[in-house]
């Protein structure tokens, strides 16, 4: 018996002594010493304070000499450091961490021992690339394994001693695979489908077919858009309204085409910069044209361009490095290795843009929606045909039409200008909401300044005005108080606008002195008779040539350039660089305000981020930085996105923060491994990495769970069961509506306007133009997006309000959704238009019928209680329509059977994906 | 027993067969209960949970609630408070190159003539402070009062300074006070929201819903507006042709069957989910029941000069009373209207902005006496103020002058009362023509430390850890104004 003991005792007693000696054991600086820095030492000892002169954020800086003239650590000596001396300190007043508790004697003693060695200094792990060739881990588990992933997963629940769930069953896997890959549920017939494919193939089949259909890319560009922080509108106090959907349409269109991650991040940080870049690439680039503007009066418009372009510089990096800038702004990041100027040297990537905070939000790539683009290559192309050789167009093309039609008109001399396409105004000077096409506001000594305006041939200017005051205009050359070429008096046009819009508009023809070249011409507007502060309203400048060319053409050609002027355009506001002489220093700004300039700084990244190889780097070789090898980020950090929006939980939850103080992941290597094979063998296809998810054993898992796992895992990050988690307000909509049968499949186009309760879209000025018919129906991908007025049930289910880029929604579980669901109109309209199809298809068998349509809540084939539940709810409403509550509805069936259907779009199985 | 513990002791019973679950629900938030999945702080298990807890504050509080009035807009302090006799002497003067150079208004330039106080003051009460006769109602009550008039700010455009007010931060994306009130606190009471707001002046205000948003803390911290009009709370009512009795037994099917989803899924947010339709079902009732003020009495009607059914700065007051008598942790009140540039007639500080005081004079001195007679007023902290000051020079952008001011930044006034703030007392002075302040300067930091002071919380201990920092709301400012606190 002894014997046997002992063989037991001694691998463990020499276990103990191997931990007890004193260790040869090199100490893992990112395992065993950062933890304890950053938990004790950091907060005074880091990037915004330095007491005593030591800071343990860069190894340099932690060796370096102190204020008191020696290093506080020696490497190598940890007794002769003054580090450990002030943590071993016997005065209160001197012992380190300073009126905290002090270390823990392991604590001490690892980082006596560390010192010792040599003080040795690790990057951060998301700083190190992940490795090529990471194992896949063995495992012992009896269970069936489908891919890499479950290895991994598998592996962390045998240490945790969990097993992992069983298969779902193939009802609940269906649905959850339309809810996760296209954001819709399945139909009756799908799950009929699917629930009778016995071939082995039947998974895989689906998956593959939910990735190819159209709906994939609206579920999915809605993810992004909160990275993207779109919004229809431009945030601040007039929040009014801006024209960028054409991005939204281009989110959509990337993800059904599965563009590569590299392209998909190089087209929207710097398309503009591609060689001859494609409409599409252009359109890209307003990813960052989301940022919020100020049109608020009396506003700095540099102040905004600047908080825009410091805007950008965060958000980029939240977005594709998981990394906080916005504390860089005014100090060196507290916790992570990355300098104050750092941040202005990212910053000069993106400080060189044309726009600037302007009202009209140029730079603009103008489109035209298909009905208006053939119509207007028709045009261009009847006119061209007509011309004589020499003004001809070389050739028609699609892409960048607006351009050559804005080409043949200017050569033919018919030049007219939008007035709000000014390129500085003075400032009182607006534009009218909604859509500002026209400016107002137009007071005493206000302006509006067009550039390089060549005036060679012209030799009158028209304006096209509403006034209630009248008023007058001076147009001025190179200066707002410049040498006047021209005069006129607008006269009074009408006695009010009513709805703040003119309902005739009139010409004011006002003749020019001679000026040659291209010239910046102010419209310097003065009162005439009477002050006000809405002097006029002007809608177009027409530049009248001395004999434009089109008027060798007849009439009938000359209509035809009237049309084609007309024909409206979609603005995009768009990324475009100023020239080279104009473009802009960057310095760093100290404490972060952007008035007090330090030294000016050089485009760069962050040195702990790695090199840019070009010398001379632009926001395209930036661009390709993020997406190259050379980053150790990148790759982790949309791995981790997608995983998320599939799990419900990041593999480092922190998704905007993997930096020392981010939640460490739940499974590195699995991280690293999905990384790198993301990057080398998936080519950067969203696609193909999502299928590899998809395909998963845990991700099939049902998600049931007992106590054993919600107390060993209580949310589920190490996937012991299924996931289980509240959809997201999208879907939660558009769910709603394709079970009732109301949902509009049409795709992309300009935002809609579906229902909101009068009190709220008059609340400030009428700002919300409900949609007609059919259009209130669209996917929720497409409800238009009022930063300061957010579509209130996507706000109830936590939707973003999408002013600031936001990595997470954080799910809440509260009353006011049970309001939305149970009373918004819309879920109302939902359950009437399900009730009156249940009740026709179902004829006298009602239970029948609620039975077969439960199933669209429960994916599995709905349990008898519940049905009876709901039968019997449908029984005692009937009873109450046809008596006591006779007056409440005529229709006493379809009212009873609506209380069903409302109540199954209550349901803890409807709002949930499990 | 309290709510609180009764809310523990029915949750008890619910879960006493699963007694493993972690206490998923219990009353807290913008609306008493939530709960939430992944709310991103450390270790989420413990983070997660104490969260969702009642947690008691640093130290014993001195006000239950707080009612915060905001002028937006902005309004004069020397119309109001702020007399200077020097300005007077003053008036239609050229300003002083000194006082324009490197400084940033909203839309003065060039050199603008200094403008006179438009309104007549008087010392009023024990406490002899000046009260102009635009606010005649309030002048009574001044020795309730303790006056900051010398507090600045850093922000001269509306949105950014609301948001400094509200936010600590002039950014988007930071938690307003009555957020961070609700997240350290919770609420009193179980059927009402925890923080709620209430507008009146006409139109939203610059900053937007921001002003009272739950920035990067959960959202069921963020502010319930409620609204005269309409649905005090939105999708509150039932639709058409359903009514209560049908509403109760909906729902009574929907839980049930969201039971048998428990049975079988063991998820706890179910039973979180369940709880929260009951809430939902007992704030159709309770939440009209105290937005309708149509049960006061005549004489209350009277002395705050209410107008029921309609958005007034009067009713509101009068509702804010009622919540922080029902246990509502914060009343937000905005109005509307105190933009005095004076860019046409009536817009100016003189009769524009002596028509702007008479909608809030009598309101404002009947809830200082209401809640002092309901002994109200010993745990609540009422605050007024705007989002900055008024130029002592004249805004004249027309060229002709409607006795306009422009946005102020280095100087304005604003007043505390209740939950043991000093009575009729001044903290603070400002130069002879209220430009600077010279004495006691009080920043917005430190205005929103003190209110943190009141509530039982160390400012600089309130915090949230976001995007691996710890977050609060006076950044890395503020300091409490103990000169006005007993």
């Amino acid at each position: 018996m002894k014997s046997r003991y002992l063989i037991f005792l001694l691998p463990l007693l020499l276990v103990i002594t191997f931990w007890l000696w004193p260790s040869t054991e090199q100490i893992s600086y990112n395992r065993q010493i950062r933890p304890i820095i950053n938990n004790k030492c950091i907060s005074c000892h880091g990037g915004v304070k330095q007491s005593g002169g030591f800071s343990l954020l860069f190894e340099e800086e932690a060796k370096m000499n102190t204020e008191s003239g020696i290093p506080a650590i020696i490497p190598g000596d940890a007794d002769g450091s003054e580090m450990l001396k002030r943590i071993l300190h016997n005065d209160p007043e001197m012992r380190m961490p300073l009126g905290k508790s002090p270390l823990s004697p392991e604590e001490i003693e690892l980082i006596k021992e560390w010192i010792n060695q040599g003080a040795n200094w690790e990057k951060h792990w998301a700083y190190i690339a992940p490795e090529k060739d990471i194992e896949i881990p063995e495992i012992s588990l009896d269970m069936p394994v489908q891919n890499e992933i479950d290895h991994f997963i598998y592996k962390q629940l045998e240490v945790m001693e969990l097993t992992p769930n069983k298969e779902a069953p193939k009802e609940v896997l269906l649905r959850r695979l339309s809810l996760d890959i296209t954001g819709l549920p399945p139909t009756l017939e799908e799950y009929d489908d699917f629930s009778s494919d016995s071939s082995p193939m039947a998974y895989e089949k689906t998956v593959d077919k939910l990735l190819a259909s159209p709906r994939f890319g609206e579920k999915w560009a809605a993810f992004w858009m909160d990275l993207a922080r779109y919004s229809d509108s431009k945030g601040y106090e007039k929040d009014l309204h801006r024209e960028i959907w054409k991005y939204r349409d281009w989110l959509i269109n990337a993800f059904n085409e599965d563009m590569p991650f590299d392209d998909f991040t190089i087209a929207q940080l710097a398309g503009d910069l591609l060689p001859s870049p494609t409409e599409s690439d252009l359109l890209a680039t307003a990813f960052h044209r989301n940022t919020m503007a100020n049109d608020e009066g009396g506003t700095n418009d540099e102040e905004f361009r600047v908080a825009a372009v410091m805007e950008r510089v965060g958000t980029t990096f939240e977005v594709w490095q998981g990394t906080t800038m916005a504390c860089v702004q005014c100090h060196s990041h507290p916790y992570d290795p990355i300098r104050h100027e750092e941040f202005y040297q990212t910053q000069a990537f993106f400080n060189n843009t044309q726009d600037k905070d302007l009202y009209n939000e140029q730079p603009k790539l103008f489109t035209y929606q298909p009905a208006d683009k053939k119509k207007v290559k028709n045009l261009l192309a009847w006119v061209n045909e007509n011309l004589s050789p020499s003004e001809k167009l070389p050739e028609i093309t699609d892409d960048f039409l607006y351009e050559q039609k804005e080409d043949l008109l200017y050569s033919l001399g018919y030049r007219k200008v939008e007035a709000e396409e000014f390129q500085d105004k003075s400032r009182f000077i607006e534009l009218v909401a909604h859509d500002q096409e026209s400016i107002w506001q137009v007071q005493d000594s206000s302006w509006i300044m067009f550039e390089n305006v060549d005036l060679d041939q012209v030799n009158a200017i028209s304006l096209g005005y509403a006034s209630v005051y009248g008023a007058k205009v001076e147009i001025r050359l190179d200066s707002m108080l410049g040498r006047i070429i021209g005069e006129g008096t607008f006269g009074i046009t009408d006695k009010s606008f009513p709805g703040n819009r003119p309902k005739d508009w009139t010409t004011l023809k006002i003749p020019i002195d001679k000026v040659s070249g291209k010239r910046n011409i102010y419209y310097y507007f003065k009162k005439d008779k009477s002050f006000a502060q809405d002097l006029l309203r002007v809608d177009w400048i027409f530049y009248h040539e001395k004999s434009p060319l089109k008027d060798q053409y007849p009439s009938s050609l000359q209509a035809k350039l009237v049309e084609l002027s007309n024909a409206k355009p979609i603005q995009t506001p768009i990324l475009k660089d100023l020239p080279k002489k104009a473009s802009r220093k960057t310095y760093v700004f100290e404490r972060g305000d952007w008035r007090s300039h330090g030294d000016e700084v050089k485009a760069g990244i962050p040195e702990i981020m790695g090199t840019i190889s070009n010398q001379e780097p632009n926001r395209l070789d930036f661009a390709k930085w993020l997406v190259s090898g050379e980053n150790t980020l990148t790759s982790r950090v949309i791995v981790n996105r997608i995983w998320e929006q599939l799990f419900g939980f990041g593999i480092v939850e922190s998704m905007e923060d993997f930096g020392s103080q981010g939640i460490p992941a739940s499974h590195p290597e699995l991280l690293d491994w999905l990384a790198v094979s993301f990057q080398d063998d998936m080519n950067w296809s969203m696609k193909t990495l999502i299928k590899k998810i998809l395909m998963s054993q845990s991700y099939r898992q049902n998600s049931s769970t007992d106590a054993q796992k919600i107390k060993k895992d209580p949310y589920n990050k190490y996937l012991s069961r299924g996931s289980r988690t509240r959809l997201p307000a999208e879907t939660i909509r558009d769910q709603a509506l394709a079970i009732s049968g109301l949902l509009n499949k049409k795709q992309l186009g300009p935002s809609v306007m579906p229902y909101q309760p009068e009190n709220i879209i008059s609340f400030n000025g009428k700002f919300w133009f409900p949609s007609e018919g059919e259009e209130q129906y669209r996917r929720a991908v497409y409800t238009y997006w009022k930063r300061t007025h957010p579509y209130p049930s996507f706000v109830t289910f936590d939707s973003p309000s999408r002013e600031i880029c936001t990595s997470r929604r954080i799910r809440t579980n509260t009353p006011l959704q049970s309001l939305v669901l149970l009373n918004d109109p819309v879920y109302i309209e939902a359950a009437d238009a399900w009730a009156q199809r249940i009740l026709k298809e179902s004829g006298e068998d009602i239970e029948k019928g609620i039975e077969k349509n439960l199933q669209l809540v429960t994916a599995l084939k709905p349990a008898p209680e519940k049905v009876a539940v709901l039968f019997q709810l449908y029984e005692e409403s009937l009873a109450y329509y046809k008596g006591e509550g006779k007056d409440l509805d005529e229709n006493a069936k379809l009212a009873a059977m609506r209380i069903v259907s409302n109540a199954m779009l209550n349901l803890d199985e409807f709002v949930t994906r499990r | 027993m309290n709510i609180w513990e009764e809310a523990l002791i029915r949750e008890a019973q619910y879960n006493s067969r699963r007694h493993f679950l972690k206490k998923c629900t219990s009353g807290l938030g913008a609306l008493a209960m939530g709960s939430l999945i992944g709310c991103g702080t450390k270790s989420s298990p413990e983070a997660a949970t104490s969260l969702l807890h009642k947690k008691a504050s640093h130290f014993a509080p001195k006000a239950k609630s707080v009612i915060f009035l905001h002028m937006a807009g902005g309004p004069s302090h020397l119309e109001l408070f702020d007399f200077k006799p020097t300005l007077q002497e003053l008036n239609g003067k050229d300003t002083p190159q000194s006082l324009m150079e490197g400084k940033e208004f909203a839309f003065l330039k060039g050199t603008p003539k200094l403008l006179g106080p438009q309104a007549s003051f008087e010392k009023h009460g024990q406490s002899g402070a000046y009260v102009s006769d635009y606010m005649p109602e309030f002048a009574k009550m001044v020795d309730e009062v303790s006056f900051l008039k010398a507090m600045h700010t850093n922000e001269f455009n509306h949105a950014p300074a609301q948001l400094f007010m509200h936010t600590g931060s002039p950014r988007l994306g930071k938690p307003s006070i009555g957020a961070w009130s609700t997240y350290g606190l919770g609420s009193e009471n179980e059927d009402l929201p925890g923080y709620v707001v209430l507008t009146s002046g006409g139109g939203a205000i610059s900053a937007g819903k921001s002003a009272w948003g739950s920035g990067f803390l959960p959202t069921i911290y963020q502010g319930v507006q409620c609204r005269s009009e309409g649905d005090p709370v939105l999708f509150l009512s039932n639709p058409n042709a359903i009514d209560s009795h049908l509403r109760k037994k909906s729902i009574d099917a929907i839980n049930e069957i969201n039971k048998m989803e428990y049975e079988e899924a063991n998820d706890p947010e179910i039973l979180t989910r369940i709880s929260q339709y009951e809430l939902a079902f007992r704030m159709q009732t309770s939440v009209p029941e105290t937005m309708n003020i149509n049960d006061e009495p005549e004489y209350i009607h009277q002395m705050y000069g209410t107008n029921p059914g309609k958005a007034s700065f009067a009713n509101n007051c009068l509702l804010a009373r009622r919540l922080v008598e029902k246990g509502v942790r914060f009343v937000q009140l905005f109005d509307n209207r105190w933009d005095t540039h004076g860019v046409g007639a009536g817009n100016g500080v003189g009769a524009g902005m002596r028509r702007s005081c008479k909608n809030i004079d009598q309101p404002i001195a009947a809830l200082l006496r209401d809640l002092k007679q309901r002994g109200l007023l010993d745990d609540t902290l009422v605050v007024w103020g705007g989002e900055f000051g008024r130029t002592p020079m004249m805004e004249s952008r027309t060229g002709e002058g409607f006795d306009g001011r422009d946005h102020h930044l280095e100087a304005f006034t604003m007043w505390m009362a209740g939950a043991g703030v000093k009575k009729g007392h001044i903290h603070g002075t400002t130069d002879e023509i209220g430009y600077y302040g010279i004495e006691g300067r009080t920043h917005v930091h430190d205005l929103q430390a003190t209110i943190l002071e009141r509530l039982g919380f160390d400012h600089e201990r309130l915090t949230y850890e976001f995007q691996g920092r710890n977050f609060r709301l006076t950044d890395v400012h503020g300091k409490v104004i103990n000169e006005v606190l007993t």
